[in-house]
């Protein structure tokens, strides 16, 4: 589960790491009252107004039709307020959302950060994540911050640190000091660091991150270090110790279709393509995808009902594969094993005549126990459709629905 | 007796008298298995499926003799149970649970360090020596006996490549299903190793997915150990990056990790890759007699 940046850094101040300090609301009034009192907080008339939406390159996208950046600085209330009124209810496009964009429901009036002091400001990069290979979080970071990482790792990776932390405890002081020397700093900054990394592990592995990035880190003028972005993902298995956070949840950012399914016990995940699929199994629905492509279609969706294949789960499966008019076929994939193709079969059936109106063509491929007696159902169902046994005679049915 | 279990095993069923647990350990009961008894914190004395129940693992272990056990427990208990499996000494420990939340499997991981316990899964459909135990959760009569080794990381599509395996003329020696989760206990590579040893397999077919970098872990360890064929899958060619296709490990996270690059690696490590899943069992059969 994704959490927006404003819901990230009230999470984060709970583990005592600095952060950006800002004020989340979502509309225009709200905004110029937050204004003022971020004024009042920091004496500054700069503030910075972010645009709250899953999605990364904000600063440099736009709202659709407009020259309205989704990051952009308010030096008055009058500002803020225009500045509120471009954001709230528009479509934000960047780099990372498609062309499509994303709605802007909520916007964070947030704190300048460069404000002047004693000594220059500084960008860093830091993130914690799970390294797959060791099985061990590791902490990756930079002196290169506010950039993209990727670049970074592809044109210098030499600029870019990793530092393993063992799975039996903490983040260990002397890590903590190698990442804050690692990044030039010294004194308060070094310090402070130490503390912000640390505090930051605690955070990363208490609420169960898959994982979490700060981009930048940044040293203010007065030495201090504060998270002024933060991207924060939380692993969805362990939501059930974490209710919390897992009301955080903002399903206005998630696609519409994938929710309903969702509701239903169904894993689902829209593609563009136009063939439809349904199948029991992970790797199965992906094979069965890669499948569709070999026979001269594009998959819609990925869509795996999971072991308990009925008329309900069928019914739904149709339902929501369905809503995607550029859906030219459907390829149901059940490898019966403890589930009995016949019952499959059956629902299939049910499904289909409580459904009506069906005008596409369905290939059902049922294989395992009972397949022949499952066959035989669809086969004198009097329905427009076509079964299989075999996995090779589904594709060519494929290759026959698509051509 | 082919690899990790086989009629000597002595089997005990972690999650004994849950509805997963008793469903599953009546039809490995039913398969022939020599299923010993079960653990139930609490049920301890009492017996299940005509066989005893237990409070503690270490109890089942000292009672039975057991060497092997299979979790049923739920997500939220189950890196608890694993470790419990491990200190009273179980060998080989099955985890089908699935939805355990990773920060609990690097735990998990660290514990099992220096044990002498392995652990398959978790998130998996479990193990099958055909025609001697099943481990699992997989439907039996599929598997019929044979020399064909599968290690997958998926369930219904091993008992789709099974299936071919069998409609080839062939048959199955054990089936591994290592599991969909970022952090497994037995990753590829291991589980490939035990089939390569193994004098009752003559052919290794291995099933991947996208994410993480396993595959091609195995494929360079079987370039350089190559006894017998292997035909390889990659599944998710069609998926987009940065989405999570039903299993927890199977999302892209770079170049690396897509199914063209591990098909590509696999394929430089002379590994016989197949495109369409619909051609596993064949592809296997004409390696068999080249």
């Amino acid at each position: 589960m994704n959490l927006h940046e404003y819901q990230a850094k009230e999470l984060l101040k709970k583990y005592n790491v600095p952060v950006q300090e800002g004020i989340a609301v979502d509309t225009v009034m709200a905004a110029e009252e937050a204004y003022r009192q971020i004024k009042t907080q920091t004496g500054n008339n700069f503030a910075v107004i972010k645009a709250q939406i899953h999605a990364g390159g904000r600063g440099k996208g736009k709202i659709e039709g407009t020259e309205q950046r989704g990051v952009a600085v308010a030096k008055s209330a009058e500002d803020a307020a225009t500045i509120a009124k471009n954001l709230l209810g528009g479509t934000l496009v960047t780099i990372q959302t498609g062309a499509a964009g994303k709605k802007v429901n909520k916007i964070l009036v947030a704190q300048d950060v460069y404000y002047p002091g004693p000594n220059p400001v500084k960008e860093f990069y830091l993130s914690i994540l799970l390294d797959r290979a060791t099985g061990m979080n590791v902490i990756m970071y930079s002196t290169e911050g506010g950039m993209d990482i990727e670049e970074v790792a592809h044109n210098t990776p030499d600029k870019i640190f990793k530092e393993w932390v063992h799975p039996g405890g903490p983040l260990q002081g002397f890590q903590a000091r190698k990442i804050a020397f690692n990044l030039g700093l010294s004194g308060e900054a070094f310090k402070n660091c130490v503390k912000f990394v640390t505090n930051l592990y605690n955070a990363y592995v208490g609420l169960d991150c898959g994982m979490l990035e700060i981009n930048p880190l940044f040293k203010t003028s007065d030495e201090k270090i504060i998270a002024v972005d933060c991207k924060m993902n939380i692993d969805d298995n362990a939501l059930m110790r974490h209710a919390d956070v897992a009301a955080l949840r903002d399903v206005s950012e998630e696609d519409p279709t994938e929710v309903e399914a969702g509701q239903y016990n169904l894993n689902f995940v829209k593609l563009d393509g136009n063939v439809g699929c349904m199948v029991n199994g992970a790797g199965l629905a992906m094979a069965t995808m890669d499948m569709i492509k070999l026979s001269g279609g594009e998959p819609a969706n990925f869509l795996d009902v999971g072991g308990t294949a009925n008329a309900q789960t069928v019914e739904a499966g149709f339902r929501i594969i369905m809503k995607d008019p550029n859906v030219k076929a459907i390829l149901i994939n059940i490898f019966g094993g403890i589930v009995r193709c016949d019952r499959v079969a059956a629902g299939v059936i049910e499904a289909y005549n409580k459904l009506g109106n069906i005008e596409i063509p369905i290939i059902v491929r049922l294989q395992g126990t009972n397949a022949v007696e499952a066959k035989k159902l669809i086969d004198e169902s009097g329905l427009k459709v076509q079964s299989a046994i075999l996995l090779s005679e589904a594709a060519d049915l494929v290759k026959k629905a698509v051509a | 007796m082919a690899v990790l279990v086989n009629k000597q095993s002595k089997i005990i069923v972690q999650g004994f008298t849950g509805t997963e647990g008793t469903f599953h350990a009546t039809q490995m009961i039913e398969y022939g298995t020599n299923v010993v008894g079960g653990v139930t914190p609490g049920k301890g004395g009492s017996s299940h499926l005509d066989k005893p129940v237990f409070n503690t693992v270490a109890d089942a272990v000292k009672s039975t003799g057991a060497d092997v056990s299979i979790i049923f427990v739920p997500p939220a208990f189950a890196a608890d149970a694993i470790m419990e499996a491990a200190e009273a000494g179980i060998a080989l420990v099955v985890c089908i649970t699935e939805g355990i939340p990773v920060q609990d499997m690097v735990k998990v991981k660290n514990y099992l360090q220096g044990t002498k316990t392995r652990l398959i899964g978790p998130n998996c459909p479990g193990v099958i020596t055909a025609g001697e135990a099943k481990v699992g959760i997989m439907p039996g009569f599929i598997f019929k006996p044979g020399r064909i080794g599968i290690v997958s990381k998926s369930g219904t599509l091993t008992y789709e490549a099974a299936d071919q395996v069998v409609k080839a003329g062939l048959g199955i020696s054990t089936a591994i299903g290592i599991g969909g989760d970022p952090i497994i206990g037995t990753p590829t590579k291991e589980a490939v190793e035990l089939l390569m040893n193994d004098p009752e397999t003559d052919g290794i077919i291995m099933i991947g997915e996208i994410g993480g970098s396993m595959e091609a872990e195995a494929a360079r360890w079987i370039k350089e150990n190559k006894t017998k064929p292997v035909v390889g899958f990659i599944a998710g060619q069609t998926a987009p990056p940065g989405r999570r296709m039903g299993h927890a490990g199977a999302i892209i996270g770079g170049a690396d990790d897509t199914a063209a690059a591990k098909m590509k690696i696999m394929a430089e490590c002379g590994i016989d890759v197949v495109a369409s899943p619909a051609d596993i069992g064949k592809t296997m059969a004409e390696a068999l007699k080249k």
